[in-house]
Parts: structure tokens; sequence; C-alpha cells
């Protein structure tokens, strides 16, 4: 049976995963006590989308993707993964997700196989198929000479590809990550941004990206702009540039963040 | 603002069928595999489980042997040595302190960032948890046989039977600690803050119990110190174990354990789902 069983438009027709967006916010807020960490935030990203979610810390990036994981529960407004509610079918919308968070996750002290082993059993995938699937993905990233390593002995860069490749073992629709790049030198960053473009291309998959870091905009990006909660900028990079009334993206993610430009002479 | 329309691009449907039987087998092999690794590597983790209660066979019982004398009482049928009467409270004692590790261990996991693995997970979260309390319930009744492996040497010694007989005791007594455990790691802020546990928790438990005297020595000492004894749920623990090496089942510690397995297991489930629990409230003024 489907999952997607439940989904079906107005004359009952049960709906493709290609025709329903692949994460849907509506009218979503969030608060740490009295503290708003989102406000009223919508915004959804079609299938095969490569959406940028910028913002300078304390915008609420995090705050969003613990909602959309379900780590939080959404307590207002609706988030829908493939168009299944997160609240509702959790487990429908979280095995089309894939995650990067911004912490590193991988257990240090077991080796990179029994990492992916152990991620790939929380998604009911057997040892063989497990094996074959980890295999694949560690040669696609240069690193199956690492496999019975601990993660321990990894670089920064080489964990959170290890961690990316992870995410994407269960064979997700839509991967979100989370400040993927940050404290990593300026090769890895390169290399992992255009490992996850490639997917994109290559698989459809929609990636929901989080950064402060506008040099990882491409202009064929989705751009959703977040500032201390609210939702301020969503479109394409010329719509977001053109909305802000600036002349490139840096320019107008400084005007609706209200912060001096990082680097001007960059133009995605 | 401008939403932007699809690309036009063609997402795979994946069929994604439900997860059947098979399916959780494998989600629960694969924690009780992880937990078993994690306890293989910290091999200090395992030397220092089974130092603590042998230190208490050794030494304490060897000193106390003469000034705590033990009559005989059931499950017993003649006088043993204080030696053979704490055994079972120190099985306890190891379940409750591997409890307890696990506790600190989801806590340590959490600050790490290794929990998160495990909460997005899609199986429902409370098969997560089940299945997280047995892999840490199995770890500890192999560091319990390892310890009466030793204790038979020493010569505490049970009939052979009550080694087996004593398993399925050991394994709720186990459950209920470690549901214990899993409860008050929801409600701890800080890895700093699980000395509290030790403190308030761990020590209170284990001294205010049948583990270390019987209960109408305590009673003859102080009878107030003897109602908390039998308000402790570890007192039952002690003595369901304690009958179990007899072949015996001792039903009043058997219901009461059962209840607070029940009662801990669904704080737990409670405490860590996202839209009820107090795990929520752990994150307030955190990330954004």
């Amino acid at each position: 049976m489907s999952p997607n069983a439940g989904l079906k438009d107005v004359q009952g027709k049960s709906l493709p995963e290609a025709s329903i967006p692949a994460l849907e916010l509506a009218s979503v807020s969030y608060a740490y006590g009295k503290r708003q960490a989102l406000d009223d935030i919508s915004f959804s990203i079609p299938p095969g989308r490569f959406a940028v979610l910028l913002g300078l810390n304390g915008a609420g990036k995090t705050t969003l993707f613990s909602l959309i994981s379900h780590l939080f529960a959404t307590r207002k407004g609706r988030i829908h993964v493939f168009g299944h509610e997160i609240n509702r079918r959790p487990g429908d919308a979280l095995r089309r997700l894939g995650i990067v968070f911004q912490a590193r996750t991988l257990d240090l002290d077991l080796s990179v196989h029994q990492n992916l082993s152990y991620h790939a059993s929380l998604h009911g995938i057997g040892t063989r198929e497990a094996n074959q699937r980890i295999d694949e993905l560690l040669q696609s990233i240069d690193m199956s000479d690492r496999l019975h390593e601990k993660a321990r002995s990894l670089s920064g860069g080489q964990i959170r590809r290890v961690e990316i490749i992870r995410a994407l073992l269960h064979q997700p629709s839509l991967l979100l990550l989370d400040e993927a790049t940050v404290g990593l030198d300026i090769k890895s960053r390169a290399t992992i941004l255009a490992d996850i473009r490639k997917l994109v291309h290559d698989n459809g998959i929609s990636v929901l990206w989080a950064t402060h870091l506008i040099d990882e905009v491409n202009h064929a990006d989705q751009v959703i702009v977040l500032d201390r909660g609210r939702l301020v900028a969503n479109g394409s990079v010329n719509d977001v540039v053109k909305a802000a009334g600036g002349t490139t993206i840096n320019e107008a993610f400084s005007r609706l963040t209200g912060i001096v430009a990082l680097n001007p002479g960059h133009r995605p | 603002m401008t939403d932007i329309t699809n690309t036009g691009r063609i997402v795979p449907s994946i069929a994604r069928k439900r997860f059947g039987p098979m399916q959780y087998l494998i989600c629960l092999k694969g924690i009780l595999v992880r937990e078993g690794l994690r306890y293989l590597n910290q091999r200090e983790r395992f030397i220092s489980s089974l130092v603590r209660p042998l230190l208490w066979l050794f030494i304490f019982a060897a000193g106390f042997r003469q000034v705590l004398g033990v009559s005989i009482i059931p499950p017993y049928q003649t006088y043993v040595l204080y030696e053979v009467y704490i055994t079972p409270g120190l099985c306890g004692m190891i379940l409750l302190f591997s409890g307890m590790q696990s506790s600190l261990s989801m806590v340590y996991d959490r600050e790490m960032g290794n929990m998160r693995t495990l909460l997005v997970s899609p199986f429902p979260r409370w098969f997560l948890l089940i299945s997280k309390l047995l892999a840490g319930v199995a770890v500890s009744i192999i560091q319990v046989y390892a310890f009466l492996f030793i204790a038979w040497f020493w010569g505490v010694k049970a009939p052979v039977s009550g080694y087996f007989l004593t398993l399925p005791a050991l394994f709720l007594s186990g459950m209920m600690l470690g549901a214990l455990g899993m409860l008050l790691s929801s409600m701890i802020k800080q890895l700093e803050n699980f000395a509290g546990i030790m403190n308030f928790v761990i020590f209170p438990m284990y001294f205010a119990s049948s583990a270390l005297y019987p209960l109408w020595r305590v009673q003859e000492a102080s009878p107030l110190l003897h109602k908390i004894c039998l308000l402790n749920p570890f007192t039952y623990a002690v003595e369901l174990v304690r009958f179990a090496f007899y072949g015996q089942i001792e039903w009043t510690s058997l219901a009461v354990v059962c209840a607070f397995t029940f009662v801990f297991i669904a704080g737990a489930i409670i405490a860590y789902d996202p839209s009820r629990g107090l795990i929520i409230k752990k994150q307030e003024g955190g990330n954004n």
C-alpha cells in the first residue's frame, strides 16, 4: 500500500508524488516561552528544486529545521512533506526526509560502516541492501577506503560528507541540510555543495539548504530569507534582488536583514 | 514576495511500503547492535560496572558478615552467609547503575546530537524508546551474569536452575530501572546535572531498600525507614530477583515491578513526545 494513498485530488484520484510540493509550510509560528523564534512562516518548495534558506545566526533556521524534522511539534501552522502532515503522519513524512544537522551527529566511537548501518536499520533497511547502498554511496564520494575507520579519525569535511551520504541512505525525496558547510575549509565547502547540486540534477531530489553564506547561492536556486523569525523574501534570485531593490543577492540580503554587505564583489 | 513555480522536473515517485514486522525487527536489531558496540568500545564502563558490586561483595560483605547476621527468612530455608544475602541486592545495584548510566548516555547523546539521529527515524517514537530500553537492559544483564560468574568463585552460589530462572526477574527489574533512567534523562537539562541523580536517586533508592539488610532489621531500627523501604520500587526489584534465584515468584514484587515498569515507560514516552513532552522544554533558550 502506498503511503500516498491518503492524498487525493478533488475528483478523488490519488495524486502522484511529483505533483505535490516537496515541502509546504503554512502559517508556522514557534516560540520558546515568550521569545518568538518563528512568526507566521509560509512557503513551499516544488519537487526537484534546490532551495536556499538564508538567514543570519538567530534568524530561526535551526528552529525551522527542528519543526520540519519533528524534533519539535508544530504548535501553530501546518507543515507538509510531500503532502504528509508532519504532526499527523510523522512516519510517512520522515521517511521522505534526509536530514543533515548543524551539529555533528556521527558516533565518533563507531566506524563509518557501523554509523551508516545503524542509520539504515533506523529506516528498516536490511543488512544486505544496506551494505550495497553504503558501498555505492561511499564510492560516490571516494571514501570506500575509510569504511572501517572510526569516525573520530576523519576530518571535519569527511565527517560531513559521511553525514550527507547517511542522509541519502534511505533514498529520501527531500534533503534538509542545516549549515552543512559551517567550520569547513573552502575546498570541502565547494565539494559538498557540488555533490548536493549534482544530486538535485541527477536524481531530482529536493533540497532545503540552510546557510548564512551568500556565496553558496546559485542563480537557479529558490531563495528564502529569514530575519529574526520572519520570512522577508521568497522567490528566485532575480525576484528577491528585485523585491529588495538591490543589484546583487548579497546586497539584497544585506538590505533585507539590515547588515553591511560582506562581499559586495560577489554576483551569483 | 513570489512563490516559485514548479521547475518541471519529475521526481521519481518512490514506492514506499509501510513498515512490516521485519522492518521493526531490523530497527530493533540495529539499536541493540549499536548499544552493544558502544559498550564494547567503553571497556572501562564494563570494568567499573563489575568492580562496584565486587567491592561490596569482597570487602563490605566480608567485613559485615559477623555484624549483620541474617535469620531464616524466605526464600532462604536455612541460615545464609551475608554475602549470599546481598548478592541479589548487588545484582539490583548493577541494574540500577546501568539504568542510570543509560540515562546519562541519553543526555550525552542529546547534547552531542546523536539522539537526533534516533528521534528522526520514521518508526514510532514509542518503539524507538522501548528498543533503546531493551538494548540497555540486554547490556546490563550481561554485566549481572559476569558478576555472578565471579561471585561463584568467591563461594556465593545459588542453585544452578536459579541462574536461569532469575533471568526474567532481571529482565523485568532492568526494564523498570532503565525506564526510570529514561524518564529522568528527559528531565535533565545538562550532563553536569547528573550528579544530582547520583545523590537524589541512586543512593537513596539503593540504601533505602532490602538490598543490604532484611526489612525486619530495618523495621527494628527505624519504623519510618521501613515504610520508606516499602514505598521504594527498588526493594521489590531486589526481592523479585532474590526469590527467582530459588525458583520462587514473589507475587507482590512481581506486581509492583510490572506496575512501575509500565508507569515509567509511559512517562518516558510522554516525556519524549515532541508535542507533549518535557524534552521540548529542555530546548528553550537553545539553538535558533
